[in-house]
Formats: structure tokens, C-alpha cells, sequence
């Protein structure tokens, strides 16, 4: 390793990355922190520091508490990448990124990885036409933006997020055509086992009641326990369509905004070949790391939801026990202020854990929005490859998402198999009978980011 | 395909822009359009009511932004001559020149001023 060697560098700049830079660099480590994007704050704080201030007063104050993790970072001496893409990272600790077309490298004493979370994609029929978005990609039109939609908006799916984004609309003005969602009686059965630990982080739980409350005031129409969701059109959406009470509904927009929880980002830790293990509960898979979130006996650590969905708060304080734990390994290890510390931030992580297991109970996403049971719907949405292919590649002998690429592409588009991975690995484990955990998932490779041999060659 | 530049509908999102005083000229299929600084090229062409952005390889279907976080590819451009560029993960630049990206990407990047090459 030669001098410009870098003690840490951290893969993104959310509030993972962002807090364990800070942390890292009160211990005296040199640290570099890349994200994709301009500026820090990653999806849940971004453009907390530039967005428009209609957009801050819809956002709210858990998104104005962003910019404390900002303005620490920025004090902190920290460096910050802007704009990087990061496409491979290795165990022999170097990361290798594009930046303004060129790709670069460095090398760190050790690495953690924030790639953070993105939405589940929502396999049904319609999710492919112009006019359906995740509600999270909605939320960041009014972050980046300032940019809501023009006219009523159908919001359909399950999760704190579609909760909160409708409650955001409606303090901006905007009109909420219907909330469709489809928490069954059978999930508040389930999230009730959840609900004394909930209770106990019961500032959290107070936030969501409140949004129920907000959407019933404003007169939503919201359709609970709905089924069947399908999205009708020809080249743009037109309706989104759901059974509900027994009885088919179809509500005329232009604007259909879907969501049913976030997933890991595992991108990297699966190019690494981490050990990842099929989480029931949470319905992804989850990198296999010791408690401060160490893989194997590397020295690269995962933060936050790219390790499994913590939420925001969660996953900062997850990044600093990663620093600390850094700290340790570069540092003499037994200094007692740094064990001082640890305490103080698994004892703030161990509160902004406690619901997680009611939230994960109460809006698991319905098995026939993630194993779609319509032959016609698009699996694959760069390659087009629909659910009905894929079980009629494992009726042939197919036995995991690797074969279907050669059987059929799928997986093989840009997306590098984000927006399918999960769906593929489920309906070929139903088709199979067998658990996800059998039948695996991609083998992801570098380069993890489209990268051209010019941009290679710099 | 649509034989009309932005396309036919009136735009999804919308931003009362009064306070930004800030804003970038650029083409998109060879139309001018005046949009806010500092947003990227996807949030632009939403606001303009862009649909679709661009036709699968596969089967031509019209696609426009999903994620807006750079995850799921969908809305890939051709920007300054370039195929395949994520417009959720560009920022609009002042002169930038925007083209749908209809099917596979160009194999060819076209020479400066052959617009019309696809």
C-alpha cells in the first residue's frame, strides 16, 4: 500500500455513509466517500440542501433532520466524490469508479459499503407503461425538483412510504384520486405479535397513525385490503384496476405510483461473493456479516438497508458502529473512549430497531404482486421476459435465475437483473416448490455499472 | 411511434418553478425547451410531459422513468451523441442535446451534425 492509500473509503453518501465518514474521521481516520450523485444525502435526504422550499415544508422535519448528517460530514474533513460511479470493488481493497467519463481507482486500508435501498419492484400487469412510478421515484421528483403531479394521482401498494408520500401530496395540494392498499386482516393479525416492541419505539408508531388520520381528513378515498392490482393502457397508463371486496374497481389516471416496501441494494456484496442468506421476513436477501456488519474476514463492512431494511436513523447509526469498529482494526484496538462510544450508538440503534419487526409484519408485500400468477406480465422489463417464460423454462429443467439467462436474456438488460432478481428467484422457487434459499440468485459481476472500453481505456 | 416530439399528453408532474431563478436551454429531438437548472434530465422531460422516453430493443413497447434513483434503466437516452445514458442520473447542462433512444442503442455514435442518422 502506498501513500495514497486512503484509511476508509465509503460507497455511498447516504445516512450510512454519511454518518460513519463523520464518525471515522473524529477517530483520525482519512476517508473518501463516493456517490452517484451530486450531492450527499443519498434517496432519503436528497437535495436536502438545495431543494425548493415548497418542497421542504411538504417534506417535513424527518427530511429537514438530513442536514444535520450533512453539515456534520461537510466539517467533518471527510472527502466526497460527487457524481461517481462506482462498478467494482474488490477484496483486495481497491474500488474502481467512473467519474466525467473516466474511470479511476483507489485503494483503501478498508471499505464500507452504503449503497442503501431501492423500491421492490411491483411485477404486475401495466408496470411497465409510461405513467407507473414508484412512489419513491415520485418523492424524488418533489426532492430533485420541486415536482408533483398535475393531476389526481392513484397511489396503490402497501408500506410506511405510500403512507407518507400521500400525506406529502396532500400538504402540497395535491389531489389524491384514491390510496388503494393491500394490507389484508391476516397482516394486522401477523404485525400484532410485533406490537408491545413497536409500542416501545412509539414515537415512530405515533408518526403513522398520524398520516392515517391526515388521509382520512382530507376525505381519500382509500380502498383497504385490495387485490389484484393491474394497471390498463395502451401506451401510457390509463387506469389502475384491483378487486376489492369481492367487487372489481377501475379508476381512470395518468398517473399510477406503486409501492410495496424497499429491498437491499446488494449489488456489491453479491459481486464480492458475500454469503447472502434468503430473509423470510424480509423477503430479499441479506449479506451474511458479523454484528458490526464486517463480511467474512475482510476488511469491508456493510451499513444500513444495503445490509437489510433499518430505515434512516437505523442505518446511520450502523455506519458509526462500522467506523468504530474500523477504528479498532487500524487503531490501537482497546482504547476506552471507543468502547464508550460503541455503547452509546448500539444503544441509539437498538431504539430505532424496534419496529422494524411490526412494519415488516404489517406491509409484507402480497405473494401475487411478487410471484405475478398472469402469465403476460413482464418479469424481466430490459428483456422482456414474462412470468409465464420463466415457468415454462423451469417445466424444462430450469433450476435458478443463472439458466434463464441463457434460456431466454433474462436478467441480461442494463438493469443487470435489479428490477427482476427478486421475482425471478421467487417464481422459480414456487414453480419449484422448493425455498428461495435453493434456488439462489444471479451471480452478479463486475463491472456492477454499464462502463464503455473508452471510458476503461480514459 | 409517436411522430410528435414531446408526445401527446400534457405533462405528469408540474413545479411552481417561481423561486428558481435559475434555468438551462437544451434540445430534445431537436426542439428547444427551457427548463430548471440543477434538476436532472429525466425530472426536465417529465416536467415537460416527455412520454415516452424510449422503445425496448425487444418489442418497441414505450417506456419512461420507474426508479428516478438509477436502478432500473428505463430511462435511458441518447445525450450529446452518447446512447444509453441514464437521464436520472444526468444533470441538464445548458446546450445539451437530448434524442429518445428507439430500440437497441446506436452501435455507431453519429458524427457531430448528422442529427437525423439513427
Amino acid at each position: 500500500m502506498n501513500a495514497s492509500t486512503i484509511d476508509l473509503v465509503i460507497v455511498g453518501a447516504g445516512p450510512a455513509g454519511l454518518a460513519a465518514a463523520t464518525e471515522a474521521r473524529t477517530w483520525g481516520l482519512s476517508v473518501a466517500v463516493l456517490d452517484e450523485q451530486p450531492a450527499t444525502g443519498g434517496q432519503i435526504y436528497r437535495g436536502v440542501d438545495t431543494s425548493t422550499a415548497k418542497a421542504r415544508s411538504v417534506l417535513g422535519e424527518d427530511y429537514a433532520a438530513g442536514a444535520l448528517l450533512t453539515k456534520a460530514f461537510v466539517q467533518s474533513g471527510a472527502r466526497h466524490i460527487a457524481g461517481a460511479s462506482v462498478w467494482n470493488v474488490s477484496r483486495d481493497l481497491t474500488v474502481n469508479y467512473l467519474l466525467d467519463g473516466v474511470s479511476r481507482v483507489l485503494q483503501a486500508r478498508s471499505i464500507i459499503l452504503a449503497s442503501g435501498a431501492m423500491e421492490r419492484p411491483f411485477p404486475v400487469p401495466g408496470w411497465t407503461l409510461p405513467g407507473v412510478m414508484g412512489a419513491g421515484a415520485a418523492q424524488i421528483l418533489i426532492k430533485n425538483a420541486g415536482a408533483f403531479p398535475s393531476d389526481p394521482v392513484v397511489l396503490a401498494g402497501c408500506g410506511p412510504l405510500l403512507y407518507l408520500l400521500a400525506v406529502q401530496y396532500l400538504q402540497a395540494g395535491v389531489k389524491l384520486k384514491a390510496v388503494v392498499h393491500t394490507t389484508q386482516r391476516a397482516d394486522y393479525l401477523r404485525a400484532m405479535r410485533y406490537l408491545p416492541a413497536a409500542l416501545l419505539g412509539w414515537q415512530d408508531l405515533r408518526k403513522g397513525m398520524r398520516m392515517l388520520q391526515q388521509l382520512r381528513r382530507h376525505n381519500v378515498p382509500v380502498y383497504a385490503g385490495a387485490e389484484a392490482i393491474s394497471v390498463k393502457g395502451k401506451d401510457r397508463a390509463e387506469a389502475l384496476c384491483f378487486t376489492h371486496k369481492g367487487r372489481e374497481h377501475c379508476i381512470e389516471t395518468s398517473l399510477v405510483l406503486l409501492h410495496q416496501g424497499v429491498v437491499p441494494n446488494t449489488q456489491i456484496s453479491l459481486s464480492l461473493r458475500a454469503k447472502h442468506n434468503w430473509s423470510d421476513t424480509q423477503l430479499c436477501w441479506l449479506p451474511e456479516t458479523d454484528d458490526y456488519g464486517q463480511i467474512e474476514d475482510t476488511r469491508i463492512y456493510i451499513a444500513g438497508d444495503s445490509r437489510g431494511i433499518v430505515g434512516a436513523k437505523a442505518s446511520a447509526e450502523q455506519g458509526r458502529l462500522a467506523a468504530i469498529a474500523i477504528a479498532s482494526k487500524l487503531q490501537s484496538p482497546g482504547e476506552s473512549g471507543r468502547k464508550a462510544r460503541e455503547n452509546l450508538v448500539r444503544a441509539e440503534l437498538r431504539k430505532h430497531l424496534r419496529i422494524r419487526p411490526f412494519l415488516e409484519a404489517m406491509y409484507r408485500p402480497m405473494a401475487a404482486h411478487r410471484m405475478p400468477a398472469d402469465d403476460a406480465v413482464v418479469v424481466c422489463r430490459c428483456e422482456e421476459v414474462t412470468a409465464g417464460q420463466i415457468r415454462k423454462y423451469v417445466e424444462v429443467g430450469c433450476h435458478g435465475p443463472n439458466q434463464t439467462k441463457a434460456f431466454g436474456r433474462c436478467g441480461m438488460g442494463p438493469c443487470q437483473g435489479r428490477l427482476c432478481g427478486l421475482t425471478v428467484t421467487e417464481l422459480i422457487a414456487q414453480a419449484r416448490d422448493v425455498s428461495p434459499q435453493v434456488v439462489g440468485y444471479y451471480r452478479i459481476r463486475p463491472p456492477i455499472k454499464p462502463v464503455t472500453l473508452g471510458e476503461l481505456a480514459g | 411511434m409517436p411522430t410528435e416530439t414531446k408526445g401527446s399528453a400534457s405533462p405528469l408532474f408540474s413545479s411552481d418553478d417561481a423561486e428558481r431563478s435559475c434555468s438551462v436551454t437544451l434540445q430534445f429531438e431537436g426542439e428547444t425547451l427551457t427548463v430548471p437548472a440543477g434538476v436532472t434530465v429525466a425530472a426536465a422531460l417529465l416536467l415537460q410531459g416527455v412520454a415516452p422516453f424510449r422503445t425496448t430493443p425487444v418489442t418497441s413497447a414505450p417506456r419512461a422513468p420507474y426508479c428516478m434513483m438509477g436502478v432500473c434503466f428505463e430511462c435511458l437516452v441518447e445525450v450529446d451523441g452518447k446512447p444509453s445514458r441514464q437521464a436520472c442520473l444526468t444533470t441538464v447542462r445548458d446546450g445539451m442535446l437530448i434524442k429518445r433512444q428507439l430500440g437497441a442503442s446506436a452501435l455507431v455514435i453519429p458524427e457531430e451534425g448528422d442529427e437525423n442518422e439513427r
